[in-house]
């Protein structure tokens, strides 16, 4: 189940997401963030990234 | 590409090509691997770094440094500057490179004296053998591989993942992280001799503001705001765009630039059997600069140093890499652990208390100043605000840190 929602149009591909991600569920595979499935909605990325590409689906 | 190395370096930026390069000039048969297609883009970062310490590593090339600065200048909400102008030892200050070619300079050297350099191959996950790291796996467009290595070094940035694989937490908190956005612009008519700083909360939360001189009338003009100020509806970009609005409406946007920087300090361990981590992804980036090139190179010189060490002695357990830990904790370890109690300090502070230090400083001559000597006479002026500044003159006195990188 995909529990974000990632902007690729706003993304910059920086990788700050998955740095703070506390489970590890992000991945910058070249130039676009993939989430797999350990991912709990908890908002951290989408609170610290730099462009605001990132929404958290409820 | 082979099926086994001495050393396979994840991370082709400037800690995993110096790394790459130590190890294969000491005669190991190293693997540099790079998962995007250019090594050096996209640009994370505001380029700036100290002319001494550079110089340690490589030659100075005009081909990726765009500007030589003189100074800096540092404004406080309400706009009392400071200047820093560094007159003494002939003008050294610091560069402002351009660091898609600076990068790729450095995976040139490693590739010169017998690295192998693989681009668009990335780490899929650590090849662990009764819990030693034996290698790792990649994928390579799309083709997936496993190579053995002696030693594993993660290089792989911020984003860091080689760390977690082999059980070592380095995940950032958002008050560990300064997230990031700058413009390269042109017309921006600034002194291309200094550069500028502005501090304040309705600018930049627990951040701060940068002008970066890019040569002829270009500059990098970026923010970095702390993670926890961040979101609720306002993002660093959302910032830099009030800023440049408000300060240059005509000048134009030449360039986007994103990124995290690991403010953190240092993390309790960095090596693990058989694998070392190196610059960002060991959160080794300075907390209150943000500065990480000088710290990735320094670690990745020990890195590549303990590396051949280790497996001239067959022995590449943690026991043996742990002359890496204590090396480098010993050398930038410490100046990053003095900046985190300057960030920790320093972010907490109101518009108000920001502005009051800018006035206490008025009409002191900083003529031959470091960031340290700056903070001394904060110090020395404001006692009560900045007391718990007071262990960091004790420890830089004990052991001539250099604060400048």
């Amino acid at each position: 189940m995909v529990t974000i929602n990632v902007n690729k149009f706003k993304c910059g591909y920086c990788g700050a997401c998955v740095s703070v991600c506390p489970v590890g569920a992000l991945e910058l595979v070249e130039t676009w963030i993939e989430v797999n499935d350990l991912c709990t909605s908890c908002g951290i990325c989408s609170k610290i990234c730099p462009v605001g590409a990132i929404e958290v689906k409820k | 590409m082979k099926n086994e190395y001495d050393v396979v370096v994840i991370g082709a930026g400037p800690a995993g090509s110096i790394t790459a390069k130590t190890a294969a000039e000491k005669g190991l048969s190293v693997l540099l691997i790079e998962k995007r297609q250019e090594i050096g883009d996209p640009v994370r970062c505001a380029e700036g770094v100290s002319k001494v310490w550079l110089r340690k590593h490589i030659e100075p090339d005009h081909r990726w440094i765009c500007s030589d600065v003189k100074g800096s200048r540092i404004y406080t909400p309400d706009g009392t500057m400071i200047e820093m102008a560094e007159e003494i030892a002939g003008g050294e200050v610091g560069y402002v490179l351009e660091r898609k070619i600076f990068d790729r300079a450095l995976a040139y050297e490693a590739s010169k004296v017998g690295a192998e350099v693989m681009v668009k191959t990335r780490a899929t996950g650590l090849i662990i053998e009764n819990g030693f790291i034996k290698g790792v796996k990649v994928s390579h467009l799309g083709e997936s591989y496993d190579i053995k290595a002696r030693i594993v070094v993660g290089a792989d940035g911020v984003e860091s993942k080689v760390g977690r694989w082999a059980g070592i937490d380095t995940s950032l908190k958002p008050v560990d992280i300064e997230t990031c956005a700058q413009y390269l612009m042109s017309g921006t008519g600034i002194d291309q001799d200094y550069c500028y700083f502005y501090l304040g909360n309705e600018v930049a939360p627990a951040g701060y503001i940068w002008i970066f001189p890019k040569g002829n009338d270009m500059a990098n003009v970026g923010i970095g705001i702390l993670g926890n100020k961040s979101g609720n509806g306002k993002h660093a970009i959302d910032y830099l765009n009030d800023f440049v609005k408000d300060k240059y409406p005509d000048a134009k946007i030449l360039e986007v630039d994103i990124g995290g920087v690991p403010v953190s300090g240092s993390i309790d361990r960095t090596i693990a059997d058989g694998l070392m981590l190196v610059g960002d992804s060991a959160r080794q980036s300075d907390p209150i600069t943000g500065g990480g090139i000088i710290n990735a190179m320094e670690a990745g010189k020990i890195a590549g140093e303990v590396a051949y060490n280790a497996i001239s002695k067959g022995d590449v357990s943690t026991k043996a890499l742990n002359e890496y830990e204590e090396k480098w904790r010993e050398t930038i370890g410490r100046e990053i652990n003095n900046s985190l109690i300057v960030k920790d300090t320093f972010t907490k502070f109101t518009d108000r208390e920001l502005n009051s230090l800018g006035h206490s400083l008025e009409g002191v001559n900083f003529s031959s100043m470091s960031l340290l000597d700056l903070l001394y006479a904060l110090f020395k002026a404001n006692k009560k605000l900045l007391w718990d500044l007071r262990v960091l003159f004790k420890t830089v006195v004990k052991y001539e840190l250099d604060f400048e990188k």
